[in-house]
């Protein structure tokens, strides 16, 4: 690189930055940076040629000007003019100005895609540098489209210099990433490959990440690299007499290449080729060697790289997960690394070992250093390294140490940092499912959960709790016990009270035996906390109540007395006091024998993924890891992960969610379809539905649907004030109705737009011509008309002209194809957004397709008319309105609103000549619908009677509305 | 009411804190400077709600004065009372300077203490603070005891504006009526929005406790007067050429002194003036104002690189009065590379750093014009905006009241010493000043 010769120091781009430092306010700096913005331009005016020292010295103080956040809009040219100069100095700084402010504009990209070409052409090597350089740090598409050939030809050419190449590969890794699709893949990557034997390590460094990001493409393509890589890491590692040149890093040689190279070669299986495979053991034998020697310097740089090769080299080992000693020499190494002074090191062991523990070559050997995890656990101070040491706890549990790891991490809980609490709380959950042998210590287990951080504790937990103790039988009088147990704390969480409200209503009656928890003891117990929940709660307590009327008919006269209380009877919320009402009269009317039937034990849920899994993947999905992580994090959670379900293991695929927690309208229980199951599920569907059990389920469908319908309807009309609103008048709204007899027209206008229509249509078809035309002397940006349509219409705008509808009196034309698929009311909504002045202009107008344009005129004579009229007789199929008239009634007009409409006028049909008779047919792509018409005026009273006949009662009333709004 | 006042300087950093409430914590001080003085965006709203906290403030050239409350309060107090602080501050030491704020920390946090209580303002008038507030360069004027005692009396007492036994031999007093007119006017010419905003300002050097009252050609008193009939010289009206008899007040304030009841039963304002200078009352009126200059643009684009500009301006008063300090401000264009101005009078200059063309002349007669024409280059830029054309501002100063403000008589009584109204000299001064005159081109 030429040195700086002393004539660049540019004195006025220093005095000028100095000036500005040493501005005392933000106005003063403004009225600085103003000024020498005038001095620049008129410089830059071009009556005299600059020389390049003073081209460069104003393109620089523009950059810097830029850099201080103010607007540039000019000297681009200057700047591209600098690359074309011959002096490292100004075709650096013009490289510079355009990395930075280049933008995808038009005329200059050419101009500079040009000189970049010429440098890039040039035998000079520091000039393609700054060339690449600058491809590089844009890295737009349309570098990447300008010289996706011309970089790899540079990098593999022979003739290239070092630093060139090391540019180029870096240069192509940037492209390859902006835009991957653009990089043709060709001749050129087998040569990339070899580039990895280059003799400089520069070279090397910056091929490995190219390749690197290649090979997690196409791995097939550069499966050769890896025996390659294997070789140089050797050298690298194993030999002690070869020359790094100056790639040696506080006594640790080349670690950024050892890394990049250990990163490569876990982007393939272990090599098969024997002789590479002992090699490459070899080499990770030895950096495991060397982490056991001890430390040629004091310095923190020495042990970083040292600890990062080996840190590459152990995940590369739990990525190939084929040597045993290796993996245990790993797990020892890390082991060590448990207690280092350093928070990081601490951290990074104890996530891979997390991942080691996941291999069963080594997962025994994880297992020998539980106490130093537990303890560091208990000890550690920073809360990330604390969530790892929990994490690998779970990932080393099994059957042999579930008891004590589980009673390890509910101790911690107590003390537990609140933002991981609910993980471990999924985790210890997860943990006693998983490896229970004995139930009353899983439900022990879940109870003690709940009592020291109930908070934490999600549905799915205690949802899970159920489902366990009613499939299975031996646990649930041990479950009975300890939960009444557990309920008489003075205080206990909501949670604890949903479980034991839940599980006391199924199976109270196993421990009612005992005189201290009778069933009168257990319902006041229960009582006692009624009051302190939340609704919810009480609810699924009050479905308790009524079981325990099944239960224990002995106190049934006390609980109906609970529900018949006003508290709960007249409770103002409508689900407690619809249960209470339909409870207590459940209890008061059926008998014994249906009770029995009703509140019949539940039956046992069927096996399925555990809903806690499913949650505690969802809580590691995102951002847990870094992407390159991907693949090892998929393991991890798979370490525990496949919990497979107690009892059966049988997993139905499409099992539907039983406790109806997701879907809000489910009321269907999955299993049976009894009332008993019925009226328990809806136990946990808790406020999902207003209806309470038994409550018909269409109404509410209905009624969710018409909500829907008119809220759509009413998001069209809120749509109109709020175009019209920001600067543009008030439109001047024509109305649709005027269409239903034209097809021709002015369907909008404002002061800004106005929209014509001409349409024409045939059988179903239609054809729709919108002329936009701009009302303003100024442009329209983003101008895009979108259309809004029911299923029961298509539409499909053929010609779409974005951007800019230009100058005052120009138009823009485009045409809709419309089909019409079944009968329809709502009209299509015609959006259209548009910038006028910088603000975002909204226009929402129905467009006027109503069902007659659908007509097809039909001619016949008064005997078959009258014939089909009688046809049509059903009361459904007939409409009639008498109305007033609003327009003078003047026969020649009303027959040419009829013909508009689209039937055809049949003469002397009628026996009384005033009244006018049409017919026609509406096709739509479904069915053709015929329809018979007639209007009999009556001028003496300004009315008319309209009748309408068609085969569909709905079409009947659409075609009357519309008609009828005519005259 | 008030939870703390801080100042801060230009880069942000407190020069001046002091905590009235418990309920603004130390964290409010970074608050306002992260959200408001570092704010990525110019912060145009002189009130700030952060976190449920509002900041009103005002600037003071590079100075930042911020005050902090958590409850609702008036904020238009709130402002009277920052700007009432300003001005008892630079009564003290002058400018507002982060160089004069630093030399006088002692004195800003003892006249905080007195001035705010509890977040609840105080007096603030500054004579009477004078009288016991003595840090540096103000000299107590009261040496006896009997005298010091004397302050208390007369700060807690109902006249704490003025002691007593002060005694002049020449009895004289200044009235000088300020004004400054704001102006937005079209192409055209045509009136968009003008409002004239005066005060009076008085200088009294009275004896004794003097009971004055101050009449001016206010509309509602004269039309009373009218129908009266005793309309005895009103309105006969010399200056600034204006015929009309009285002007219409769109809203005033007035002193602490000045006895509100009377004002709003007779409408008659009468009161016993502060020693020394004091601003008596502030109005608004936006009906009938003179305007004294009339700006005419021109302005013709000659293709992209080229911009002619002819700018007429029009002294509308009478030809024997003289206004002073005319500067015409032209904005130019973003991307000007050079300009050439002509112009007959005064000097004419084009600021760079301002981007505007500006236009000076000292002194101009009424009834008379003057024109400027400047041909601006511009350089070519790939930048698609259009200019956006700002409006032409202009200053200046009138020697009469833009509003038709007159004023009539300033009558004093003193029963108890024997001079009477006629003994008192009294001064009269008119002057109009350009607030924010502008004209579209």
């Amino acid at each position: 690189m030429p040195a700086v010769s002393k004539g660049d120091g540019m004195r006025g781009l220093a005095v000028f930055i100095s000036d500005i430092r040493n501005c005392k306010s933000k106005e003063a700096e403004i009225k600085r940076i103003n000024k020498e913005l005038a001095n620049i331009r008129s410089k830059f005016k071009g009556d005299k040629a600059l020389d390049g020292y003073s081209k460069k010295k104003y393109v620089c103080k523009l950059l810097f000007i830029f850099l201080l956040g103010h607007d540039i809009d000019f000297g681009h040219m200057e700047a591209v003019n600098l690359l074309s100069s011959n002096k490292y100095t100004e075709k650096q700084i013009g490289y510079l100005f355009i990395s930075v402010l280049v933008n995808s504009n038009s005329e200059l990209i050419r101009l500079i895609n040009n000189a970049i070409k010429n440098d890039l052409a040039s035998r000079n090597p520091t000039f393609m540098n700054l060339a690449l350089h600058c491809i590089a740090n844009v890295g737009s598409r349309e570098m990447a489209e300008a010289f996706a050939a011309d970089v790899p030809r540079i990098l593999v050419a022979g003739d290239t210099m070092d630093s060139v190449k090391q540019s180029a590969a870096l240069c192509l890794l940037r492209l390859n990433r902006t835009s991957p699709d653009l990089v043709p893949m060709g001749e050129w990557t087998s040569r990339v490959v070899h580039l990895l034997n280059d003799q400089h390590l520069g070279v090397v460094t910056a091929a490995t990440s190219l390749i690197t990001t290649l090979a997690q493409k196409n791995p097939d393509d550069f499966k050769t690299s890896v025996s390659l890589a294997v070789a140089r890491l050797s050298r690298i590692v194993t030999s002690v007499s070869i020359d790094l040149q100056d790639y040696t890093y506080y006594f640790v040689p080349a670690p950024w290449l050892s890394v990049k190279l250990l990163r490569l070669l876990q982007c393939y299986p272990p090599p098969e080729d024997a002789a590479i495979r002992s090699r490459l053991t070899e080499c990770l034998e030895a950096i495991l060697n060397k982490a056991q020697e001890p430390p040629k310097s004091k310095k923190v740089q020495h042990s970083n790289a040292k600890n990062a090769v080996l840190f590459e080299a152990i995940s590369l080992i739990i990525h190939h997960d084929s040597e045993p000693t290796l993996l245990v020499r790993a797990c020892n190494q890390l082991g060590q690394f448990l207690q280092h002074r350093e928070t990081n090191l601490r951290y990074l062991a104890l996530e891979s070992m997390c991942m080691l523990a996941s291999s069963e070559f080594s997962h025994e050997a994880v297992k020998t250093h539980m106490e130093t995890v537990i303890s560091a656990l208990k000890t550690e101070r920073d809360v990330s390294v604390r969530q790892r040491a929990v994490d690998l706890l779970y990932a080393m549990c099994d059957r042999s140490n579930a008891q004590q790891i589980v009673a390890e991490m509910l101790n911690y809980l107590e003390t537990a940092d609140y933002s991981i609490r609910e993980e471990i709380v999924l985790k210890v959950a997860i943990l006693a499912e998983k490896y229970a042998v004995d139930y009353s210590w899983y439900v022990d287990t879940i109870l003690n959960l709940i009592r020291i951080a109930g908070d934490y504790v999600s549905e799915e937990v205690w949802y899970r709790v159920i489902q366990i103790v009613i499939n299975r039988d031996d646990v649930q009088g041990y479950a009975a016990k300890t939960v009444f147990e557990a309920l008489q704390a003075p205080a206990c969480h909501e949670n604890l009270l949903k479980v034991g409200g839940y599980i006391l209503g199924e199976f109270g009656n196993l421990i009612a035996g005992d005189p201290r928890s009778s069933p009168l003891v257990q319902f006041n117990l229960l009582h006692s906390k009624f009051h302190l929940c939340s609704v919810p709660t009480r609810a699924l307590l009050l479905s308790t109540y009524i079981k325990f009327i099944n239960l224990f008919p002995e106190i049934k006269g006390t609980i109906q007395e609970v529900l018949r209380s006003d508290s709960q009877i007249r409770n103002s919320d409508v689900e407690l006091q619809q249960r209470a009402v339909e409870y207590l009269r459940l209890s008061c009317v059926a008998s014994t024998d249906i009770l029995a039937t009703v509140l019949e034990e539940m039956p046992p849920f069927p096996e399925r993924e555990s809903s806690i899994l499913a949650k505690l993947k969802k809580k590691k999905g995102p951002g847990a890891l870094p992407d390159v992580e991907e693949v090892r994090k998929e393991k991890n959670t798979s370490v525990n992960g496949g919990v497979e379900p107690l009892g059966a293991s049988a997993t139905p695929p499409s099992s539907t969610d039983l406790l109806s927690l997701s879907s809000p309208t489910s009321l269907t229980p999955a299993s049976t379809s009894s009332t008993a199951a019925s009226l328990l599920v809806d136990v946990f569907s808790e406020n999902h539905v207003p209806a309470a059990p038994g409550a018909p389920l269409g109404p509410v469908a209905d009624d969710n649907f018409s909500r829907w319908a008119s809220s759509v309807v009413s998001l069209c009309n809120v749509r109109k004030p709020l175009g019209g609103n920001c600067e543009s008048p008030p439109a001047h709204k024509l109305s649709p109705r005027r269409f239903v007899c034209k097809n021709n027209g002015v369907l909008f206008e404002n002061q800004l737009l106005q929209i014509g229509l001409k349409s024409e249509f045939r059988q179903n078809l239609g054809r729709m011509y919108v002329f936009y035309g701009n009302k303003t002397s100024t442009q329209f940006l983003n101008f895009s008309p979108s259309v809004i349509c029911q299923d029961a219409l298509k539409t499909h705008i053929l010609l779409q002209r974005g951007t800019a509808l230009c100058v005052r009196g120009a138009q823009l034309q485009q045409v809709l194809n419309i089909e019409c698929v079944s009968e329809f009311v709502e009209a299509p909504i015609l959006n259209i957004q548009f910038r006028y002045g910088g603000m975002l202009q909204n226009i929402a107008v129905k467009l006027p397709i109503t069902l007659n344009k659908f007509f097809q005129p039909t001619e016949m004579t008064s005997q078959d008319f009258f014939q089909r009229w009688k046809q049509l007789s059903a009361p459904q199929q007939e409409v009639q309105k008498i109305f007033k008239a609003k327009h003078s009634m003047d026969p020649e007009v009303t027959k040419a609103k009829i013909i508009g409409f689209g039937v055809a006028l049949l003469d002397r049909v009628d026996p009384n000549p005033s009244n006018f008779v049409g017919a026609g047919v509406i096709h739509t792509k479904m069915t053709q619908v015929g329809c018979l018409l007639r209007l009999e005026p009556n001028t003496q009273a300004q009315m008319y009677r309209l009748t309408l006949r068609t085969s569909r009662d709905t079409v009947s009333q659409r075609l009357c509305e519309l008609l009828s709004d005519q005259f | 009411m008030i939870g703390g006042l801080f100042i801060y300087n230009h880069k942000g950093e407190v020069l001046i804190s002091r905590v009235y409430r418990d309920d603004i914590g130390r964290n409010a001080v970074d608050a306002f400077r992260v959200n408001v003085i570092h704010a990525r965006q110019q912060v145009r709203s002189p009130v700030t709600n952060i976190a449920r906290t509002s900041f009103f403030h005002v600037k003071r050239s590079n100075i930042w004065l911020a005050a902090v409350t958590k409850q609702n309060v008036n904020a238009a107090m709130v402002f009277e009372f920052l700007y009432k602080m300003c001005d008892v501050m630079t009564a003290y030491f002058g400018k507002i300077s982060e160089e004069n704020i630093k030399n006088n920390f002692v004195l800003i946090y003892e006249l905080l203490d007195e001035i705010l209580d509890f977040g609840y303002p105080q007096n603030s008038e500054t004579g009477a603070l004078k009288t016991f507030i003595t840090q540096q360069g103000i000299k107590s004027q009261h040496h006896t005891k009997e005298e010091q005692s004397q302050i208390t009396s007369q700060v807690t007492g109902q006249i704490g504006w003025r002691r007593e036994g002060i005694k002049y031999r020449r009895n004289e007093l200044f009235l000088d009526v300020l004004e400054s007119v704001n102006l937005l006017m079209s192409p055209q010419g045509q009136v968009l929005s003008a409002h004239v905003s005066g005060r009076v300002v008085m200088k009294s050097y009275l004896s004794g406790m003097p009971e004055c009252k101050f009449g001016m050609n206010d509309k509602i008193v004269i039309d009373k007067q009218g129908k009266g009939g005793t309309a005895d010289d009103a309105g006969k009206s010399e200056l600034g050429g204006s015929g009309k008899q009285s002007i219409a007040i769109d809203d005033c304030t007035f002193h602490q002194c000045v006895r509100l009841s009377k004002f709003d039963s007779e409408r008659s304002i009468s009161f016993i003036p502060p020693d020394g200078e004091y601003e008596l009352m502030r109005y608004r009126t936006t009906k009938d104002i003179i305007l004294p200059f009339r700006v005419i643009p021109l302005v013709r684009e000659v293709g992209r690189t080229k911009l002619e500009v002819k700018v007429v301006i029009k002294s509308n008063f009478k030809p024997s009065l003289l206004a002073q300090k005319i500067e015409v401000r032209i904005p130019t264009p973003l991307n000007t590379s050079g300009v050439q101005v002509i112009c007959m009078k005064g000097k004419a200059k084009y600021k760079a750093s301002e981007n505007a063309i500006v236009w000076k002349i000292k002194r101009m007669a009424g009834m008379k014009e003057s024109q400027i024409s400047a041909e601006i280059e511009l350089l070519p830029t790939n930048d698609k905006k259009k200019w956006a054309r700002p409006p032409i501002s202009m200053n200046f100063e009138v020697p009469f009241a833009p509003s038709g403000l007159k004023v009539r008589y300033l009558k004093v009584f003193e029963p108890k010493l024997n001079y009477s109204d006629h003994d008192v000299i009294k001064w009269v001064r008119y002057i109009g000043r350009s607030g924010i005159y502008e004209t579209r081109c």
